[in-house]
């Protein structure tokens, strides 16, 4: 035998366990790991990330090509516009958006400083908006973003009148479909000198951030908030309501009501910096549909298109875009992607990636603050490797690929606009997204959930 | 708390001008000078009324006023002769801002500096996750207040309700009359000069006439800032 090669042995099945061994379905090797972990430590698994398990999504629908009965667009001659404004229902200055994809919030302290940099630089080369997050606005931050949507979180961290006036949109933030319902955390470890500054917080100390804002409670608070908020900004800066995807309908038509300007769902495989295991994996409902949901209770209102939808949570491909938008999204937004565009979880790192007990496609501490390529961090060592200028240029680029992909899509259904894909350009693979993205299963005229005519 | 006679006085009236001019005047003023004392009649509720400020002003509104007034103010003195809804001053910055009667849930939410002043008494989450203001009530506090309280000093004259500075950070609690519990990680100090000091600087800058030696103090056990599993329970 040649020494180092594994020569097939009919006693082993194909991982190299012999047959007669048989692993639990309940009890594979993973749930072990979980339990005696936490035999050991007493404290449930928090990490970054978003939703791990199989859940239906964006890939489970096909897209119905231009043929006999719908011509296509010509592929590299005819316009597919992909321009989206944002805010048009009551602010003075909507936001003008030259590609229908945003960067989520993501905080300054979950992220370090050039990180956050980067996210601006990359959105402001394609013309789109990035956002702040738990910890406030960071001046780099401001100043690397043409488009800044400031995020009004209940934590409140680093709140204030001047950046608001700063912003060009204000979200607030109800909840995050990685933990729809849950509050946020910062652990000790990531609570630098200039991170405990913004939050008037001792250093080192592990922050939780509340669940519920502190001053309303309710969709009738909630309105005469937005009213205040419009009255501090004079009525120029649109305000967005962010919702974890739940109830989603009576989320959506609530925050209408509200006198939201545009409604962010972020899906339970939406990201995150830091959260419980059992909370990213068993609460919320799927992006998909979440959209449908989001469509339907705008359009029950009349509000479709007037109130602006974005979609978020496990968008990867212009695919995945084209589908956000043909359910009637009008943009969606990217928190992972981005890290990721900008080396996350790179197997250019997979040695260091190993010291730290992970591996290279698996890394999901994001909460521990030791991320090898300097974006998670708040190790000014760390974070001194990644350079912002390179790292924008790459969120760049993927946002580019992303247009590109989703305007291949689009001229491919004969589409002038990005906007004009709709739910009949699509077909389902599987009975679920077929139910819950309300479009045919391929090769039928069967709605599961609808009636037949 | 009358205005100087001398100066001019711009009257506003909320039952002929909107809520939204009257706004927009004043924050007006952050860029360009103009009538630096105001009047505002009859607000009747109006929610955010003279929020977002950012001058050296004198308002004062002669009424009952509703949700988030004097929101994040800056710099300036707003004055409420009535009761206030829901977030007053919430988050304000600096300034000061005063209420004659009585304060509804929230007051002060989040405020990272200036002084707010409750004369009569305040409901529940008084002070929840402050960050630096100093808020003094001159009767009681409902249940939830300082909660998450961060920074700053809340001092209350009269009762506190239950749950009393729970998950309180750095924030610091005077109280005079009775607790009717404390929260999570919430627990009495000890009363020394400089806390007395302070608390003695605090009722004169609010105008309150109280002996600072008969107050307590309460704060953060520091037992929850970083996550042991054996506090679980007191989650
Ligand atoms: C590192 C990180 C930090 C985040 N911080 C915030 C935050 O401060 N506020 C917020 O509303 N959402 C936050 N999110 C959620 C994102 O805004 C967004 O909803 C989510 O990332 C979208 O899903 P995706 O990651 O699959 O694209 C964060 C996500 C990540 C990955």
């Amino acid at each position: 035998m040649t020494p180092g090669v594994r020569h097939p042995d009919v006693s082993e099945r194909g991982d190299g366990q012999p047959w007669n061994l048989r692993e639990s379905y309940l009890f594979p090797r993973p749930v072990i790991a979980e339990i005696q972990r936490a035999a050991r430590e007493g404290i449930y698994d928090i990490r970054g990330f978003g939703a791990k398990r199989r859940l239906p999504h964006f890939d489970d629908l096909l897209f119905l090509g231009a043929s006999i009965s719908r011509y296509p667009l010509e592929g590299y001659r005819e316009r597919c516009s992909t321009d989206v404004v944002l805010g048009t229902r009551f602010a003075k200055k909507p936001l003008e958006l030259a590609i229908p994809i945003t960067i989520a919030g993501m905080s300054f302290g979950a992220l370090s400083a050039p990180a956050k940099e980067a996210l601006g630089r990359g959105a402001t080369e394609v013309g789109t908006s990035t956002t702040t997050g738990d910890g406030g606005m960071t001046p780099e931050e401001r100043e690397h973003s043409k488009i800044l949507v400031y995020q009004l979180l209940p934590s409140r961290y680093g709140m204030n009148p001047d950046d608001l006036r700063k912003a060009d949109a204000i979200e607030v933030v109800v909840g995050q479909g990685a933990k729809p319902g849950g509050g946020g955390m910062l652990l000790g470890h990531k609570i630098s000198d200039r991170v405990a500054e913004m939050r008037d917080l001792p250093k080192g100390i592990d922050q939780r951030s509340a669940s519920r804002h502190p001053d309303w409670t309710g969709p009738d608070d909630l309105e005469i908030k937005i009213t205040e908020l419009r009255e501090i900004t004079d009525w120029e800066k649109p305000i967005f309501v962010k919702v974890g995807a739940t109830r989603t309908y009576y989320d959506v038509q609530l925050a209408v009501k509200a006198g939201a300007d545009v409604i962010v769902v972020d899906g339970m495989q939406g990201g995150t910096a830091a959260t419980q295991e059992v909370f990213i994996e068993h609460v919320g409902i799927p992006t998909l549909p979440a959209t449908r949901i989001a469509v339907d209770a705008l359009q029950e209102l009349g509000m479709h298109r007037k109130v602006q939808l974005i979609v978020s949570g496990g968008i990867r491909s212009g695919a995945d875009v084209a589908k956000a938008l043909a359910l009637g999204a009008d943009a969606v937004s990217i928190g992972t992607a981005a890290l990721i565009a900008m080396g996350d979880n790179s197997p250019e790192y997979e040695r260091e990636y190993r010291k730290i007990g992970s591996s290279a496609g698996f890394y999901d501490d994001w909460q521990a603050g030791r991320d090898p390529v300097g974006i998670s961090t708040q190790d000014d060592e760390l974070a001194a490797r990644f350079d912002p200028v390179v790292g924008g240029r790459k969120v760049a680029n993927y946002l580019r690929v992303l247009t590109l992909e989703t305007q291949t899509l689009a001229r491919a259904c004969g589409k002038s606009h990005v906007h004009n894909l709709e739910p009949e350009d699509l077909v389902a693979l599987t009975i679920e997204a077929a139910a819950m993205a309300r479009v045919p299963l391929a090769g039928t005229d069967w709605i599961p959930g609808l009636e037949r005519p | 708390m009358a205005v100087a006679t001398s100066e001019a006085v711009e009257v506003v009236d909320l039952a002929t001008t909107s809520v939204r001019e009257l706004n927009q005047r004043l924050h007006d003023l952050a860029r360009t000078p103009g009538p630096r004392l105001w009047r505002i009649l009859n607000p009747n509720g109006a929610h955010a009324l003279a929020c977002g400020l950012d001058a050296d002003l004198e308002v004062e509104i002669e009424g009952h006023v509703g949700y988030y007034c004097a929101g994040m103010n800056k710099r300036a003195t707003v004055r409420v002769h009535g009761n206030a809804s829901t977030g007053i001053a919430e988050n304000l910055m600096s300034g000061r801002v005063e209420v004659d009667g009585n304060v509804s849930q929230s007051a002060g939410a989040t405020g990272r500096g200036g002084l707010l002043v409750v004369r009569g008494n305040a409901s529940s989450r008084c002070g929840i996750s402050m960050k630096g203001i100093d808020i003094v009530v001159g009767g009681d506090v409902g249940h939830m207040s300082a909660f998450m309280a961060q920074k700053g000093c809340l001092v209350v004259c009269g009762d506190a309700g239950d749950a009393l500075g729970d998950s309180i950070y750095e924030a610091r609690l005077y109280v005079r009359g009775k607790v009717a519990g404390l929260g999570a990680d919430c627990i009495e100090k000890e009363l020394r000069e400089e806390h007395v000091a302070q608390l003695r600087g605090l009722l004169e800058a609010a105008g309150i006439d109280a002996d600072p030696t008969e107050f307590r103090r309460y704060g953060s056990a520091r037992q929850l800032y970083t996550f042991k599993i054996d506090n679980a329970g007191a989650y």
